[in-house]
């Protein structure tokens, strides 16, 4: 019976056993997973926009992606990387995130040359993925901004807004090509509008405190205008206008735990603190505080922008001071500064002092006491 | 307009100059004194900071010499007319110390010796000991995996068919990477001596075979068609006794059955020509 | 078999950050009852089985030995006798392939078939004796932490005097997947289990005795309630956590204390015991029999039938793997232990040891291969790491050389559970470049102290 038993028994022959250090065992979530997840998360912004701007906001969507993952088979050619880290999914977002940041109507050459500042100056100059100390969506959109103002501020109402929805698609997507565009303000009347963040920077100032100087925003901030804000029915970035979407996608994000929860809340906390205190002492200076939350780039870069992995501070507390600076240094920009919107001004400037911000906000680990200075005894 | 440039030019000169004055002024007062002999010794030292001499750095080393507690001897990379140099400045005479290069005393490449395991990790000598002490079937050979290379501030050394082997033109005999192999298979030795028998393993001979084709067996073949003392024997293995050297032609005298007593240069074209021969196959 | 219910009055704690695996692999074994394997013909018993001292062997070839009789006594304080597994003749010593990875000292012994025991020590009534007799016991009977360090138990019941310690806490966490030795011993042995607790308990002159367990060994625990009044232990059930059963957050999660870096457990008045040891400590006072034999499991996905057997110290790896009926496939990983801290060997000629709670096959398809992405700063080693700890940033300082800047993240306060590396995604080698920085800082210290 036992010499039965014995021909069964296969026993390892050990040549083929590895050795590697524990543990064993790994989560089965990789990089590849958690890009995939980002985009899922993008997918609400992305359908309000094509819903708000038509065909040219799916064309734009179209190109920045191509660009981006050509770019990076590119790059990876030339710099002797397989091809095949472009299948980390981290282009893909790259592109997404940079087409949300770009107007509604935009040339191919324009997301071309987004392509190329995200990609190439953006990440794999620095060594590709996780080696970026900037945001390559926000480098790229600044950028643009610097090189081309004015393609880059050219808005195009929603369809909600425009009278003749009918032929919307049709118009702005002769629009696309730029040098079009004059013909295209022919056909249709009002071809670009403001966005109410570039409204209220226009609006003259009133420093002291009357009715006027109350009544100063009436026009843009009102409980009407929010909730076409909350929505997105406005002029911006194809992106960055349906708060509504940006926030279902941002629920995404935080309950697969792929962004800080500490970025976006003491993001929009400070902006909303800091234009409320400024609204309550000069009403006329600046809108209140909601009409700040709602428009402009700022909810899409508290979610997406700012949240970025890589360039973002890793422990909680290090979270917690990046968003502060954001949110200082976005209402600065926005109420003292040149340009009307400031999210991916200060979100560049804020990677820059990610390293130091991680050097001051180190975790202190389990059962930590101060090194007691005796010796001897 | 002529009078703009002139002004402009004209203030931007008066303020660097008070400004020259003025950094002039601050390091004579506040210049801490050092010793002009350790710049020039700082001078005439390498440069290479490579910490062979123990101290942190060429800096180190020259106020080191400087105050007296070190000899230039000890700076393994300069050549003995540097060394000379630094004497004359310090004003002191010079021991002269052999010049010496590194060895990696291990044949075992991959053809020779059977990589038992497989390995999954981290592609470093250091960091594999710690994992099951490395995937090389012979428990005391060279691992391949390029510690010593790239600790070697001048890229003295080579993997050539997962084996470190060291390019004796290049080496300076810093001793960099003794320190750093787990496994202390790299010697220092007097550039003189071309003989190496190429096996660090102390274990019995038949084990040994087991894993390698090219161990040391403890023949003793070598020791006896070599001279008194030219060998020493060390437990199941034979060392040189680099203090008492053989010579080139005690390879051919020996017929080392094993083949790991080879001069440096015989066992860098094994190597080469091995290399080249799995790229052929 | 319906799952049992938690029982209401249960305390249920747990320490803060780590990881859950999903896949937990304690389904292969779980519900297989302890087997005492047969006599072998050979047993390869190792000589350094405890940490600290290698004790010194006294047989020599050709002696006769009984089972349970001295082969090694110890050498120090630091250090704990080895006794036959069996009886008959001392073959000699020979070098077998260690759990390390390197060859290592064993006595090989020749079993003669009648498996006699000598003459054992006689029984302790350890309710009406000092801590001292109990400890010494404890200490000639070979007794080591059977959870996977082997520390000598009689060496963590001795604290230095100044220290007082008010908490005995007994590790029945068994965090580590795929393991369920500790699990059966608690189920089909709990009063052995709990009767060693109250003797470790005395020994260390404590009153609190607690016995913490994972509360996915319902049954165990549920056994042992019933009947640890009558030896006055206390039941602490913990979150399915792993490293619950880390020291260091073990007494936290049972006393909220935190042991302080570079400190002892008894340092916050705690000593901590593994279940295993426990039983074997049971044992060892109420009939003398010295540790020659422990439950481990022997599991994974290629073993034919996974099971928790009795083995005797010595028994190879194979001969282990015979009594499960051999494996189904190829397996691509032999680990010592579980998979979150064991060892992986080379060869199944390494033998059962003390501490060896586990041989754990992996399948070829669950052993990943090892490639290196960067790390893109996701933050999920910070939120697993239960010594709140920067594995991320210490493995980047690892590829750098920056030892130095290690010590800045407090890499030394790492206990090397595996969490950060189990939850990486860019499945980076975290542990081992923490394992380097650890050893050449070691290294370092050392030779500045022989400066």
């Amino acid at each position: 019976m036992s010499e039965e038993i014995k021909k069964e028994i296969m026993l390892p022959k050990g040549e083929e056993l590895v050795l590697s250090s524990s543990p064993h065992i790994h989560v089965t979530e990789n990089i590849q997973s958690i890009m995939l997840k980002v985009v899922l998360a993008m997918l609400p912004a992305l359908a309000a926009a094509i819903w708000f701007f038509g065909i040219p906001a799916l064309l734009v969507i179209f190109w920045c992606v191509l660009f981006c993952l050509v770019l990076e088979i590119i790059w990876c050619r030339i710099a002797g990387k397989p091809a095949s880290v472009v299948k980390d999914g981290s282009a893909l977002v790259t592109g997404l995130l940079l087409a949300m940041n770009l107007p509604p109507v935009t040339a191919w050459w324009v997301c071309l040359l987004g392509a190329l500042l995200a990609i190439w100056l953006g990440k794999q100059v620095f060594g590709g993925l996780g080696q970026n100390p900037f945001n390559p969506a926000a480098v790229a959109r600044v950028g643009l901004l610097i090189a081309l103002p004015r393609q880059l501020t050219y808005w195009i109402p929603s369809s909600g807004m425009t009278a003749d929805a009918a032929n919307y698609s049709e118009v702005f997507y002769a629009a696309a090509d730029f040098t079009k565009i004059e013909q295209a303000g022919q056909v249709i009347d009002g071809i670009t509008c403001a966005t109410p963040l570039s409204i209220a920077q226009n609006t003259p100032k009133i420093l002291d405190s009357g009715v006027a100087a109350a009544d100063n925003f009436a026009a843009i901030a009102n409980p009407e205008s929010y909730w076409q804000y909350f929505i997105g029915n406005m002029g911006g970035s194809l992106g960055e206008t349906s708060t509504l979407a940006i926030l279902i996608g941002g629920i995404i994000l935080l309950s697969f735990k792929l962004i800080r929860w500490q970025i976006p809340l003491f993001y929009l906390g400070t902006v909303a603190v800091f234009t409320g205190l400024i609204h309550l002492i000069w009403p006329g200076v600046t809108p209140p505080p909601l009409f700040h939350l709602l428009t402009g780039g700022l909810m899409l870069a508290a979610f997406f922008m700012a949240t970025d992995m890589v360039t973002s501070p890793i422990t909680g507390r290090g979270a917690a001071i990046f968003g502060i600076g954001l949110g200082v240094m976005t209402c600065v920009i926005r109420i003292w500064g040149g340009f009307p919107e400031g999210v991916s001004f200060s979100i560049l400037l804020m990677n820059a002092l990610v390293p130091l911000i991680e050097r001051m906000a180190k975790l202190k680990p389990f059962g930590f006491r101060k090194p007691t200075p005796a010796k001897g005894a | 307009m002529t009078s703009t440039i002139i002004l402009s030019v004209l203030a931007l000169s008066i303020l660097g100059i008070i400004l020259g004055l003025a950094i002039g002024l601050i390091s004579k007062l506040f210049g801490v004194a050092t010793d002009p002999k350790v710049d020039l010794v700082l001078e005439l030292l390498p440069g290479a900071n490579c910490g062979g001499c123990g101290k942190a750095g060429c800096a180190d080393f020259a106020r080191a010499l400087v105050s007296g507690e070190a000899s230039p001897g000890q700076c393994p990379v300069s050549s003995q007319e540097v060394m000379a140099q630094i004497a004359q400045v310090l004003g002191m005479a010079l021991e002269a110390p052999d010049k010496k290069i590194a060895v990696v005393l291990c044949g075992g490449d991959i053809q020779q010796t059977k990589v038992k395991t497989l390995y999954n990790g981290v592609n470093d000598c250091i960091s594999a000991m710690l994992v099951a002490g490395g995937p090389k079937s012979c428990a005391y050979g060279c691992l391949g995996m390029a510690s010593c290379a790239r600790a070697c501030p001048f890229n003295a050394i080579e993997i050539i068919n997962g084996l470190a082997v060291v390019h004796n033109e290049l080496c300076v005999g810093c001793g960099v990477c003794v320190k750093t192999c787990p496994r202390n298979l790299i010697k220092l030795v007097p550039a003189e001596a071309k003989v190496h028998i190429y096996c660090s393993s102390p274990e019995k001979a038949a084990l040994k075979m087991k894993v390698c084709n090219v161990p040391c067996i403890a023949c003793r073949k070598c020791v006896k068609s070599g001279e008194e003392g030219q060998f020493t024997i060390n437990g199941f293995r034979v060392e040189v006794n680099y203090d008492n050297y053989p010579g080139e032609d005690i390879v051919s005298k020996a017929g080392c059955p094993k083949n790991c007593l080879l001069t440096a240069a015989q066992h860098f074209e094994i190597e080469r020509n091995e290399e080249a021969g799995e790229v052929v196959a | 078999m319906n799952e049992q219910a938690i029982n209401k009055d249960l305390k249920i704690v747990s320490f803060k950050g780590g990881v859950h695996p999903q896949k937990d692999g304690k389904i292969l074994s779980k519900k297989a009852s302890i087997q005492t394997a047969p006599l072998l013909e050979r047993y390869q018993v190792i000589v350094s089985q405890n940490i600290g001292a290698p004790p010194k062997v006294v047989v020599s070839a050709g002696d006769e030995v009984k089972k349970g009789q001295l082969l090694a006594e110890a050498a120090g304080f630091v250090s704990v006798p080895l006794h036959s597994p069996t009886s008959g003749k001392v073959e000699g010593l020979v070098d077998i392939p260690g759990p390390m990875g390197v060859m290592t000292q064993a006595i090989s012994i020749l079993a003669d078939g009648k498996d006699e025991w000598t003459e054992l020590s006689v029984s302790i009534d350890w309710r009406n004796s000092d801590a001292d007799t109990l400890k010494k016991r404890i200490m000639e009977c070979g007794i080591v932490g059977m959870g996977g360090a082997a520390f000598p138990s009689h060496v963590k019941l001795s604290p230095p005097p100044d220290k007082k310690v008010d908490y005995m806490i007994i590790n029945g966490a068994e965090c580590e997947p795929y393991l369920t030795a500790d699990h059966r011993v608690m189920l089909e042995e709990p009063e052995k289990v709990l009767e060693g607790a109250a003797i470790l308990g005395r020994a260390a002159g404590v009153k609190n005795v607690v016995v913490a367990v994972e509360i996915n060994k319902v049954d165990a625990i549920n056994a042992m309630m019933e009947k640890a009044a009558q030896f006055n232990v206390g039941i602490v059930g913990m979150k399915v956590q792993y490293p619950q059963g880390a020291e260091k957050q073990l007494i936290y999660a049972v006393t909220r204390r935190k042991v302080p870096t570079g400190a002892l457990p008894a340092d916050v008045g705690c000593i901590v015991q593994n279940a295993g040891t426990a039983a074997a400590v049971a044992e060892a006072v109420n009939a003398g029999i010295p540790l020659i034999e422990r439950v481990t499991t022997i599991t994974g996905e290629p073993v034919v039938n996974p099971g928790n057997w009795r083995l005797r110290l010595g028994t190879p790896i194979s001969e282990a793997l015979k009594l499960c009926g051999g494996v189904k496939c190829e397996p691509g990983k032999l680990i010592l232990g579980g998979p979150m801290m064991g060892f992986a060997q080379r060869s199944t000629g390494v033998s059962v040891m003390k501490n060896t709670s586990g041989i754990l096959l992996l399948d070829k398809s669950d052993v990943t291969q090892y490639e290196s992405s960067p790390c893109i700063r996701c933050g999920r080693c910070l939120e697993a790491c239960p010594m709140n700890l920067q594995p991320s940033a210490l493995s980047q300082l690892a590829e750098a050389g920056q030892y130095e800047n290690a010590l800045k993240y407090n890499v030394m306060d790492c206990i090397e559970c595996g969490a950060c590396a189990f939850a990486c995604p860019a499945h980076r080698p975290l542990v081992q470049h923490i394992r380097r920085l650890k050893a050449e800082i070691r290294n370092r210290t050392k030779k500045e102290i022989k400066k």
